[in-house]
């Protein structure tokens, strides 16, 4: 047991106080997003004093942002078809009625989340397993290419990206967004460190009652990096809704944007209204904090995890 | 015969392991092969060229790169990108350590509510992070200029027009930046905190080591893969800001970076669409700058 001293027990006492502001300071921009949101017009433009707490909670920054601009609440298209059309468009199955951008915009940022997530874990829980199990030639190659690549930035292969979508025909849609973020191989780095806990004896185990690859793999290794895939899932969920730049690049209509590109577009053109802005700001950045909490522990542990182990 | 069959044993495993391993690899590597290594190798290749928008353009040898020592819009982004690197990531990793050990030792709800609260700006977006910051930089209407002004703190008189200013631009930026840079860093040593070795700890208080001394003796130095993993990945972040520089500034008051530059070379130059061979190249030697401190920093952290 030690005993604390008086010097290092003010202490204390001071880096809790000064913890508890920071706290405040990092939490009061979305305070400022949410309240602002529900602000009126007058509240906002008050110049004299500041408006901490709306006087009166109001949704007509929703209805403006709703009314501002319109498109199909659903576009469900044949893939690649626009390889075969004469004007090079894509065909539909179904479309749906016109909507509030927005609400498209949210449709568009959670299903190019959601896809990008189950792409991403499906290929890298395998690659992972593969790099930390498999005794194959070029492994060490391989790994040591991840590694160097995972250090780059994204943005560099930006021109070449581009061109290369467009002569796949898939600029202008989530695709161009959702394949990038799968091909990023921070995934497999996490999911190898994740798998190396894999005791031998038990793949071995399995051989030897006859189990084949796929059946060690699916009722073996998976239960076991279980907690590696939620943390990869989530981290790529929260980083493929925000890469705002991949987005800004690659998509290029109304009906293509995600919500924080829309909310983009809006603030270059009405960069005066600030309550419209704040509700897109906080129909942009809800969701995801929501879904962030709820899983937020199998993500601090998945990514300090990958980082202790690297 | 058992000499005779151990080798060949261990081919027929080694091709099963081959056929299994790159069977495994094969979903991920169409994806990492498609869209990371084949861009990297066509970047290379477009810098050497005065490709555009419209025409793939041709072979000019170096010239892009000479050419990028001279033009001063370019140099002055790149020193705009080493501000922010030089003062963000030593900031970042120094706040991030202090306040991850005055929180590592909390009880579970209050560690995590502290961990999540420095999180949050990571989580919420670039992009409703720097418009919620926009109207608290505001010269008007800002709660900042409110704050310390004469009827808050009295520490400025009148209003500073905080990213219309080329004075105090880029440090916002950075401020902005620093918001949310330091979240993941705090999860990180938290983290690392909680699994240093407890017994080498209890040894040194035994002998009468004083809690700085067991800070800089005994934790430090088994935290150092962590640090390093910060260091890269604030270094790497540093160097890739964009969203704020393009949603606050567009590049204006002293505050272009190249990340920014290459976009709007490549984008937003009129005067011929899109600079794309030029963009390239200093997509090149940025990603070169990045390969150099990323090689430093490991080296650093080898010797200790």
């Amino acid at each position: 047991m030690k005993i604390q001293s008086g010097n290092s027990r003010a202490y204390r006492f001071v880096s809790i106080i000064i913890l508890v502001i920071l706290a405040f300071l990092f939490a009061f921009p979305l305070y400022w997003i949410i309240t602002g949101a529900f602000k009126s017009g007058a509240d906002i433009n008050e110049t004299t004093k500041v408006v901490w707490w709306p006087s009166q909670w109001v949704g007509d920054n929703f209805a403006a942002l709703f009314k501002k601009r319109s498109a199909p609440l659903w576009e469900l298209a044949v893939p690649f078809s626009n390889w075969f059309t004469q004007d090079g468009r894509l065909l539909y199955w179904s479309v749906g009625p016109a909507a509030p951008a927005a609400f498209r915009w949210l449709i568009n940022a959670v299903f190019m989340a959601v896809a990008a997530m189950l792409l991403t874990c499906g290929t890298a829980a395998m690659a992972g397993y593969a790099l930390a199990k498999k005794r194959f030639n070029g492994r060490a190659i391989l790994f040591s290419l991840i590694v160097c690549a995972m250090a780059l930035p994204k943005q560099v292969i930006l021109i070449p990206l581009l061109k290369e979508m467009s002569s796949l025909k898939l600029y202008g849609s989530l695709w161009a967004v959702i394949f990038p973020t799968v091909g990023w191989p921070f995934g497999v780095f996490l999911m190898k460190q994740f798998s190396e806990s894999i005791p031998g004896e038990i793949l071995e185990a399995a051989r030897i009652d006859g189990a084949s690859e796929l059946k060690t793999f699916s009722t073996v290794v998976m239960p076991m990096i279980k907690p590696g895939i939620g943390a990869l899932a989530i981290f790529t969920f929260i980083n493929c809704w925000n890469d705002y730049f991949m987005q800004l690049v690659m998509l290029d209509s109304n009906s293509v944007y995600t919500i924080p590109l829309g909310i983009a577009t809006l603030q270059a053109e009405t960069s005066t209204d600030t309550g419209l802005l704040m509700a897109g700001a906080a129909l942009a950045s809800v969701p995801i904090i929501t879904v962030f909490l709820i899983f937020q522990k199998y993500f601090t542990q998945g990514i300090a995890m990958g980082a202790v182990k690297g | 015969m058992a000499r005779q069959s151990k080798p060949t044993m261990s081919r027929a495993l080694q091709r099963r392991e081959n056929i299994a391993g790159y069977l495994f690899m094969l979903p991920s590597l169409i994806f990492f092969l498609g869209f990371v290594v084949i861009p990297m190798v066509i970047c290379i290749f477009i810098s050497l060229t005065d490709a555009n928008m419209n025409s793939s353009g041709q072979f000019v040898g170096l010239s892009n790169f000479i050419r990028l020592w001279t033009d001063s819009a370019f140099l002055e982004a790149l020193k705009n990108t080493f501000v922010i690197v030089i003062v963000s990531v030593p900031t970042v990793c120094a706040f991030s350590l202090w306040v991850s050990s005055a929180i590592y030792r909390m009880k579970g709800p209050v560690l995590s509510a502290f961990r999540c609260i420095f999180y949050l700006p990571v989580v919420t977006g670039s992009v409703a992070v720097t418009v919620v910051w926009a109207w608290i930089y505001n010269n008007y209407y800002g709660v900042l200029n409110y704050i310390i002004g004469p009827k808050g703190l009295g520490l400025i008189e009148g209003r500073i027009n905080w990213l219309g200013d080329p004075k105090y631009a880029l440090g916002c930026i950075i401020l902005i930046l620093f918001t949310t840079s330091v979240g993941q860093p705090i999860v990180l040593y938290v983290s690392a905190l909680g699994n240093v070795d407890t017994t080498l700890i209890e040894a040194a208080q035994v002998d009468g080591a004083t809690d700085f001394q067991v800070f800089w003796k005994v934790k430090w130095p088994q935290m150092m893969p962590t640090t390093l993993y910060i260091l890269v990945i604030t270094t790497i972040n540093s160097f890739q800001c964009f969203a704020l520089i393009q949603l606050l500034t567009k590049g204006g008051q002293g505050t272009n970076t190249v990340m920014y530059h290459i976009y709007w070379t490549a984008f937003k130059l009129t005067e011929q669409a899109g600079h794309f061979g030029y963009a390239n190249a200093m997509g090149v030697v940025l990603a070169i700058f990045i390969g150099i401190l990323s090689a430093i920093q490991f080296k650093l952290a080898k010797e200790k």
